[in-house]
């Protein structure tokens, strides 16, 4: 069928275009292994494939180090002393020499024999080791049959298509110039995804089914703006996404020479526009499209991909680093917003996970965890550029036993005589609708808010997202939404708090006006977007922003405000006609 | 031949990092060293033997060394279990 198209989460805002290439883990291929009767020949090809591994290791370890991701790179250490373990070697040798089986097949017959025993490990930190084990077999068995094993995917097209993707996966394929990712699994701040911007790998994640639809060599069009996958294009489609990729570069080169102008309206009213920020790969980004600082720093990768609880120091490192890039700007420093299951791999069994113990719920229910985080955080603040936001806030209560908390610590680390910003600021994220609501309240005990419009969105709306058969309800220029955050801003303005937005809605075009018009005070954004998103704004005036503002909320539906949005930018910047491109099945 | 009792204190037990750092202590003697629980004796300098034993917070492992070094092995490992935590806390 020609233009099949398919929806994901855009995570990685460029476009490409070419053949497939889907990639699904190998299974062990028991088949191709014979029977050998030289036990010489045997050991020393083991011994050959091994220290093979052992070097690809090492190498790799460097790349990841260079990629500024050493959490990985440990993850690769754990790898290497596998390779090392007296009990891995002496089975292998021993089933080569009195079990006379080939090297592959003592590989693979011990892999499986420890599979078991792993399973059978009630922790899961500790059984999902195995998955180690598991890549390490499998580099042994390429390795052995000397395939071409510098890339862990064996081949490539200019789209991967896969379950999910592992952050050495990414850095492989963009050595090897493949131009986008597709995953079935995943979110826009999924370590592979965040990695896949990083390294401008256009990227369409949580795109559940697709590898079903697609087979290698395909064609294929990511648009990692829109989300939109379109599956063996017709020659219409593919000019459309062509110019659009076209246009999409040259507008991004264009804006990019512009973006240390500041984000001022025609008629002088300005906005912070900074960046959201996760993985140290990210910190140059800063700088380089024009941030004002850092508007969200996530702190779950440390969480995500750590096999333990990061500790303090760990933590401290990192934040130090950030607040030091984004020096004299400030950074806002988000508290772990994950749910138990996520932080100890175990499982939590919830109902409703998402009307369950995330966020602060979690954070102040683990005091060890929490106050470990809070503490690095305060003590990366001794310049004065960091602030603290909570996630997932629902009460006042919860904001007063956090800011307890922080003075707690403040004590305690005026007692050790460490540094720190006596008048660090503290925000709680706007997701449950209770918050805007209640702001009059809120504005009392915070020094500012910060919208995530995707939770606020899911919560006022009753809609999930990743839910195929309700999706299409989700939008955040739905009328609910856009009077939940006006009201947020007057009533934090009306106490002299201020206000910033966190959510994709800063990086969508259309909606920059209404944001404007609320006069927002920041709005944060995936860096990329940022020349484009500051230069739009200064092609527009405060005046007329209030007035789209005030003709918008006299719609009754998303639709009808997107539409309306759309046909006054168009009107005004008539080159957005290329990047609004839409896409209908046939 | 040298054993004394150990007590895993920090919250996560012995887990991919710890386990990482007894193998690597443990490799640098000569002695021969086992960590014993439940019955189940491993091999102190192999990663998948130490994560197999699966300790938890408050666990007991009998430390068992033999060899030359056996008194130092013994202490060092004690020490990173007992009084280190494995640098967690």
């Amino acid at each position: 069928m020609k233009n099949k198209i398919f929806r994901g989460t855009p995570a990685s805002p460029s476009i490409a275009i070419g053949k497939s290439f889907v990639y699904s883990p190998k299974q062990i291929v028991l088949s191709s292994m014979v029977e050998k009767k030289d036990i010489t020949e045997e050991l020393a090809l083991f011994e050959k494939a091994r220290n093979m591994a052992l070097k690809q290791l090492r190498n790799l370890r460097v790349e990841l180090k260079k990629a500024s991701d050493p959490v990985s790179a440990k993850l690769i250490d754990v790898q290497m002393l596998f390779l090392q373990d007296p009990l891995f070697l002496n089975s292998v040798e021993k089933r080569i020499r009195t079990g006379k089986e080939s090297a592959e097949k003592a590989i693979v017959n011990f892999s499986e024999s420890l599979e078991k025993d792993f399973r059978d490990i009630p922790n899961s930190y500790i059984s999902e080791r195995y998955l180690d084990v598991k890549d390490i077999v499998e580099r042994l068995l390429k390795n052995l049959r000397e395939e071409e094993t510098d890339n862990a995917l064996g081949s490539y097209g200019d789209v991967m298509i896969a379950e999910t993707f592992t952050a050495s996966t990414v850095l492989q394929m963009s050595k090897a110039g493949v131009g986008g990712l597709i995953a079935e699994k995943g979110g826009r701040t999924s370590h592979f995804a965040i990695l896949a911007e990083a390294l401008n790998i256009s990227a369409v994640v949580g795109a559940n089914g697709v590898t079903e639809e697609i087979e290698s060599g395909d064609e294929v069009i990511v648009d990692g703006i829109s989300g939109v996958i379109v599956i063996n294009p017709d020659e219409d489609t593919k000019r459309r996404f062509e110019r659009k990729k076209e246009e999409t570069n040259a507008i991004q080169k264009r804006f990019l020479k512009q973006k240390d102008l500041p984000a001022t309206t025609i008629d002088g009213y300005s906005v912070d526009i900074s960046a959201n920020i996760e993985l140290p790969i990210e910190l140059p980004f800063i700088k380089k499209f024009g941030a004002k600082g850092v508007g969200l720093l996530r702190t779950e990768f440390l969480f995500l991909t750590s096999e333990d609880v990061p500790d303090e120091k760990e933590q401290y490192d990192f934040y130090l680093k950030v607040a030091e890039s984004a020096y004299p700007d400030y950074v806002i420093m988000r508290t772990l917003d994950l749910g138990g299951d996520k932080v100890f791999k175990t499982k939590v069994q919830e109902e409703n996970p998402f009307l369950g113990w995330r966020g602060v719920r979690f954070t102040l229910a683990n005091e060890k965890i929490f106050k470990d985080q809070l503490r690095a955080m305060l003590k990366a603040s001794a310049k004065g550029n960091v602030r603290i936001l909570i996630p997932m806030v629902s009460q006042l209560e919860e904001i007063m036993r956090v800011k307890d908390m922080v003075e707690d610590i403040k004590i305690q680390l005026k007692k050790d005589g460490v540094a720190y910003d006596e008048n660090i600021e503290i925000g709680a994220m706007v997701e449950i609708p209770s918050v805007p609501l209640m702001a009059d309240f809120f504005s009392e005990v915070v020094d500012f808010f910060s919208i995530g419009t995707n939770d606020l969105t899911q919560y006022t709306l009753a809609v999930d997202r990743g839910n195929k058969n309700i999706s299409s309800l989700f939008d955040q220029l739905d009328p609910s939404v856009i009077i939940l955050m006006g009201m947020t801003v007057r009533k934090a303005h009306h106490k002299n708090k201020w206000v910033g937005i966190c959510g994709d809605i800063a990086a969508d075009v259309v909606a920059i006006p209404i944001l404007i018009g609320m006069e927002m005070d920041e709005l944060s954004l995936p860096p990329s977007f940022i020349p484009q998103i500051k230069n739009i704004i200064r092609g527009l005036s405060l005046k007329e922003c209030k007035d789209l503002l005030e003709k918008a909320e006299k719609k009754r539906s998303a639709s009808e405000v997107r539409e309306f949005l759309k046909g006054e930018m168009l009107n005004r910047f008539p080159s957005l006609k290329n990047i609004l491109v839409e896409v209908e099945n046939d | 031949m040298l054993k004394k009792d150990a007590e895993i204190i920090n919250s996560l037990g012995i887990h991919a990092r710890p386990a990482s750092m007894i193998v690597k202590l443990a490799s640098a003697f000569d002695s021969r060293i086992e960590l014993e629980k439940n019955n189940v004796k491993v091999n102190a300098k192999s990663i998948m033997g130490v994560l197999m034993l699966a300790s938890e917070q408050g666990d007991k492992i009998t430390i068992i060394a033999d060899g030359k070094d056996e008194k130092k092995a013994v202490e060092a490992l004690l020490e990173l279990i007992e009084i280190r935590k494995f640098d967690e806390e």
